[in-house]
């Protein structure tokens, strides 16, 4: 109990900001220094984010799944190539520049290729959302093998470990922390992505709903989805903290121990 | 019996010779150090022996038997206690007989009888992290005890401890020794501690490093509780301060 009001009073400039700047957005709108056809007021985003529900929850629902496939497929990707790169020194020379440039591609430049090439279904954006989550997560993984205690790593090799074995005990353990982090953005880079990859062709999802909205200079709604994707992002970067402290019970612990030596 | 005998050693990296024709012998239940000046070598000696790292030439035989570069037989313990932080303490302790091959709950099985003697009774569902700087330290012992057919190497495992811990520290592990019938391996550059533990110490000077002096501690090791306060103490640390001194000019 005491913890959860510690953790409210934390909490609190954050949101008395936000409330502050929703204040100042109605405040605008309402003294008429913006024209409501241009900027709508709090008070109309809510209502039409209600009134729209039905349409929101239906195109979220194919966001999403763009999102959820190719924050998997990215997952594993990144995975397999940071785990081979840590394991192949050379293949890690090879290939550390090349991630780097392909993050220097602007996603937007390449997503009407991508639309050209694989139609206007699903696989164009999960590709994309595949391009913007993977690089988090490997890089992610690959600084936490590279984390690992040297020492550590000796001494597993003393008590005759295999480099099997070695991976299992030490080197995936000491990275899962910085999986997770590169997780956590990836997570929310995932509904973007899918998002901007649907602005350009596509006959169901979020983004495709925005351009329509948008098209009908509905903006009231525009921003319904707009809060809408940053609900979404937060809850899916909410998940994974879950998951993440389901999967490493230890750093709870750790975490604790820390809190109250502190 | 031998517990553990290094026959001519030596070890160079990229032509620069570290360890020079080291031939040491532990018997069973004896407690040897190797006491030498930073830079002597004796980290390079002890990955020879654990097996990690071959030796240009020479052997290690482990009760007879020759283990040369062959990591698995003797586990060691040094100043980091490296237990892994994501494994509950039962399964840190035990993990040198997963990795040779035991099932899980066979080798957790093997290992829970052991946390009474080693003073960590109640642990073995705990994590690391929720154990205290010393209990941390028992437990690394008990799984280089696990991990060692008898034998166990240790680099200065005391070294971070302050005076009255490490005192304590002494004290229970020439028990423990006794009780589990551990021979040890003792890396130091502690000449204090050495006197204080030992049985046999050998003195390592660098480079390369080479053994040039043994001592025999002829104090009981179960009579050690004061014997730092005793005048022939203070001869015996005299007498090997003088040896190192002496080789160093």
């Amino acid at each position: 109990m005491k913890e959860r009001s510690e953790n409210t009073t934390r909490k609190l400039p954050a949101l008395t900001a936000l409330a502050l700047i929703v204040f100042f957005w109605w405040a605008l709108c309402e003294s008429g220094a913006v024209p409501s056809y241009m900027l709508p007021s709090p008070a109309d985003v809510v209502r039409a984010f209600v009134s729209d529900f039905p349409n929101l929850t239906f195109h979220a629902k194919t966001t999403l799944l763009e999102a959820f496939y190719g924050l998997l497929i990215g997952i594993a990707l990144a995975f397999v190539i940071a785990t081979v790169m840590d394991r192949f020194r050379t293949l890690k020379e090879a290939l550390s520049p090349i991630l780097v440039i392909t993050q220097t591609i602007p996603t937007i430049a390449i997503a009407p290729l991508l639309v050209l090439w694989m139609g206007f279904g699903m696989a164009p954006k999960i590709t994309l959302v595949v391009i913007t989550t993977f690089f988090p997560i490997a890089v992610g993984l690959l600084d936490g093998y590279r984390s690992v205690d040297l020492d550590e790593i000796n001494l597993m090799r003393a008590m005759g470990a295999g480099s099997g074995q070695i991976f299992r005990y030490v080197k995936f353990p000491s990275a899962l922390p910085f999986f997770f982090s590169g997780l956590r953005i990836s997570a929310s880079y995932a509904v973007v992505g899918a998002v901007i990859a649907e602005w350009l062709g596509g006959f169901e999802g979020l983004g495709v709903y925005m351009t329509r909205v948008k098209k009908a200079y509905a903006f009231d709604r525009m921003f319904a989805v707009i809060i809408l994707i940053v609900v979404i992002s937060l809850l899916l970067m909410a998940l994974v903290d879950l998951i993440r402290d389901l999967a490493m019970p230890w750093h709870r612990v750790k975490a604790v121990n820390q809190n109250h030596n502190s | 019996m031998e517990a553990l005998r290094t026959e001519h050693i030596t070890r160079s990296f990229s032509g620069k010779t570290i360890i020079r024709d080291i031939s040491i012998r532990l018997m069973d239940h004896e407690l040897v150090s190797l006491l030498g000046v930073s830079g002597a070598g004796k980290t390079t000696l002890f990955n020879v022996i654990s097996g990690i790292l071959p030796p240009d030439e020479g052997g290690v035989y482990l009760h007879g038997e020759d283990v040369t570069g062959r990591p698995g037989r003797i586990s060691y313990m040094r100043q980091k206690d490296l237990l892994l932080e994501h494994l509950k303490m039962i399964d840190n302790v035990s993990l040198p007989l997963r990795l040779g091959g035991m099932k899980k709950k066979e080798a957790r099985e093997k290992a829970d009888p052991l946390f009474e003697a080693f003073g960590l009774q109640g642990t073995q569902m705990l994590y690391p992290a929720e154990l205290s700087g010393g209990m941390r330290q028992r437990a690394a012992l008990l799984r280089t005890y696990l991990g060692s057919s008898g034998v166990a190497l240790l680099d200065e495992p005391f070294s971070a401890l302050d005076m009255i811990t490490k005192g304590q520290m002494h004290g229970w592990y020439l028990d423990i020794m006794e009780k589990i019938g551990l021979s040890t391996l003792f890396i130091t550059h502690d000449v204090d501690e050495a006197v204080m533990l030992s049985d046999r110490i050998y003195i390592m000077t660098g480079s390369p490093g080479r053994i040039r002096h043994e001592i025999v501690i002829r104090q009981p090791r179960n009579e050690r509780s004061e014997f730092d306060l005793t005048p022939e103490f203070l001869a015996y640390k005299k007498e090997i301060l003088q040896i190192l001194k002496g080789t160093d000019s």
